[in-house]
């Protein structure tokens, strides 16, 4: 059992009052960040991370915070999808189904606990996955050489696009974008400047947090000044009951089966590169109502509606975290942002991480276990609570986002040109947006940019110039195909996959109009 | 017609990367593949997306008006002057002004912005330099 031993170790280490009292506040932050509308886990952790570093915390206090910023966001964002028919983020967007008609039989409370009884479920057992699945491809990821790295990070960016773009040229645009914002500053190989146009500034590169933060929380700034006075104002939304908070007993034993069913679904969904918790969610609400769904209650306020989705997002959370830690290779936009504080602490993800930093990975596993319990703790007590933050409008709100996005940025460099180029990536991220270009390859573009480069010249030197040793061997093969698949699969699918769950979401919206 | 001209925009950054990617000055240590490659390659791949959406636009996004447009760009340029006023001002005060001006264009009235900027200032100060113990920046107040 040497495992469990592993898993002791790391509960000594979150165990710590320290540790456990930032898991308390991350998962606090994180579940108010998940809830309002806009603001989604990427979000939370962007504005979060700066802070992380400024405050000097050492490699397992932050990522315990920030992991549990985004875990609680998970949890977070069902509470205005069943308040407000509003997605907090696009993982919430299938609770909406179900959620909201609960909310508007007076059945708010009940659906608010349940689905946090369900969030716990799916991301306690997901969370088992990531202890069970991630050392054991760990084993697998020492088998790689230079070539393969490369090979798997192409992967990354081919799949990460994934169902959260239509367009898989936008996808390849923003991974190069991103690429090639890593190569700014001094090349670590020979030495030599590179697109830094004598700017000394540049010589360093481009910070990747600035270059997250602006994309991240200073878009969405400009994103709520766009839409000001219109549907994005959430304070202009009427106001639910929250009723009885308790659920029965009867209904959440009712919702075991479906829970167990799209736990497992969706920390499938989530490991895969790229799926992430949209699919993770989408997927799980379509299988319950198919295998359930006899009375066509779907849809209406059924109560297995609510668990399905959110078991499956939160356990596509957790298992989004197996390829991130075991690979180095992020299996969504949010874990995409953790990776840039593993690497911003000098710890490089993947197979060594398990053998080098042993107290990091565990302990973060089990503060990912005690946050859970947290969560749960929090989520259904003090549901009200949570609630009320919606109350806050966003005109207030988000000059504070704002503020502290700056505050952040600043008190980790305190240089004026990192602000400014941050302003310049939040207005480029609006932009962006606007365009439908995602925003994650970019992020983690400029994040693998230099990883990916180095291996890909080690690669070609060891074979002394041969480019073709790139895909010789059989693993190499092995990654370029998924990568092909995962490229030229979303062109196929994704399209309509997307199109249903916004269809899905459009057509609950208008039976309420 | 907005990916056309994104797709004409990308296709120059390409062309300039590319251009850029040409001229880095090569050290005498270099290895086998040397600094150039990979940025030639990711200028490819940028070039050819491009290309693909200069062909084959996905349809007009919604753009907003003119005058949310400058709406935008004015937050921008104030979040700039902010960048640059803040060593000189301080944390407190800079920091109030561009609070102040987001809160009142994001839609509160006039007086009230000044009280939520005021307040959202003083309230960070206190949290992350008082309780927290980070350096903001300095003004001639010493805050």
């Amino acid at each position: 059992m040497d495992l469990m031993s592993q898993l002791a170790d790391g509960f000594a280490v979150a165990l710590t009052w320290q540790n456990l009292a930032l898991a308390l506040m991350g998962c606090f932050l994180g579940t108010i960040m998940g809830a309002l509308p806009g603001l989604g886990p990427s979000n939370g952790v962007a504005i979060l991370i700066p802070l992380a570093f400024t405050l000097g915390l050492g490699a397992t206090p932050s990522l315990i915070l920030l992991t549990s910023v985004y875990y609680g966001a998970m949890y977070g964002g069902r509470i205005s999808s069943i308040l407000l028919n509003i997605p907090g983020d696009e993982p919430a967007m299938m609770t909406c189904l179900d959620g909201y008609p609960m909310a508007q039989q007076g059945r708010a409370g009940e659906a608010l606990a349940l689905s946090g009884v369900a969030s716990f479920v799916g991301a306690f057992f997901a969370t088992w996955g990531l202890v069970l699945l991630a050392p054991q491809l760990v084993k697998v990821a020492l088998l790689f050489g230079p070539a393969e790295y490369f090979a798997l990070f192409a992967l990354a960016f081919a799949t990460l696009g994934g169902i959260s773009s239509t367009n898989q040229a936008k996808s390849a645009f923003a991974a190069a974008l991103g690429l090639g914002l890593a190569m700014i500053g001094v090349d670590t190989q020979t030495g030599v400047p590179r697109f830094t146009f004598g700017e000394v500034h540049l010589y360093d590169g481009i910070d990747f947090l600035v270059a997250i933060v602006g994309l991240f929380a200073l878009s969405e700034v400009f994103v709520f000044l766009e839409h000001r006075g219109t549907e994005r104002d959430i304070s202009r939304q009427p106001r639910m009951q929250i009723g009885r908070i308790v659920p029965s007993w009867s209904l959440i034993r009712s919702c075991i089966p479906t829970m167990g069913r799209t736990t497992i679904l969706g920390f499938i969904a989530g490991v895969l590169p790229g799926a992430g918790a949209s699919l993770g969610s989408f997927i799980s609400y379509s299988m319950e109502k198919r295998i359930v769904d006899r009375d066509n209650t779907f849809g209406t306020g059924d109560p297995r509606g609510v668990a399905a989705p959110e078991a499956g997002n939160n356990a596509a959370a957790g298992g989004a975290l197996v390829p991130m830690l075991a690979l180095g290779v992020p299996g969504s936009g949010t874990t995409a942002v953790l990776l840039a504080v593993l690497l911003a602490l000098n710890i490089t993800p993947g197979p060594l991480l398990f053998t080098q930093n042993p107290d990091v990975v565990w302990g973060l596993i089990a503060a990912l276990f005690i946050g859970n319990v947290m969560l749960l703790a929090m989520n259904i007590p003090m549901v009200g609570l949570f609630t009320r933050v919606l109350l806050v409008p966003p005109r207030i709100l988000m000059p504070i986002v704002a503020m502290i996005s700056f505050v952040g940025i600043y008190g980790i460099s305190g240089s004026s040109f990192d602000l400014m180029v941050m302003v310049g990536f939040g207005v480029m991220g609006w932009v962006l947006r606007k365009l439908d270009v995602p925003l994650v390859p970019i992020i983690l573009g400029t994040l693998l940019g230099n990883e990916m480069e180095v291996n890909f010249r080690r690669a070609v030197n060891i074979a002394d110039g041969d480019y073709s040793v790139l895909i010789s061997s059989p693993l190499t093969i092995l990654l370029w195909s998924i990568a092909i698949i995962g490229f030229v699969l979303p062109i196929l699918v994704g399209g309509v996959l997307r199109r249903r769950m916004r269809m899905a979401h459009d057509a609950e919206g208008a039976i309420e109009d | 017609m907005s990916d056309r001209v994104f797709g004409g925009i990308g296709l120059v950054l390409a062309l300039f990367f590319g251009w850029q990617a040409s001229i880095i000055q090569e050290s005498f240590l270099s290895d086998v593949v040397g600094p150039k490659m990979f940025p030639y390659i990711i200028a490819t791949v940028m070039g050819i997306a491009s290309i693909y959406f200069l062909l084959k636009p996905d349809p007009e996004p919604d753009w907003p008006n003119a005058g949310r447009l400058a709406e935008i760009g004015f937050a921008a340029l104030v979040m700039l002057a902010y960048a640059l006023a803040l060593p000189q001002l301080g944390f407190v005060i800079a920091t109030a002004l561009a609070a102040t001006y987001l809160t009142w264009r994001l839609g509160s009235r006039p007086l009230e912005s000044v009280i939520i900027g005021v307040a959202t200032s003083v309230g960070i100060y206190v949290v992350f330099r008082l309780l927290l113990g980070l350096s903001l920046a300095r003004g001639p107040f010493g805050f």
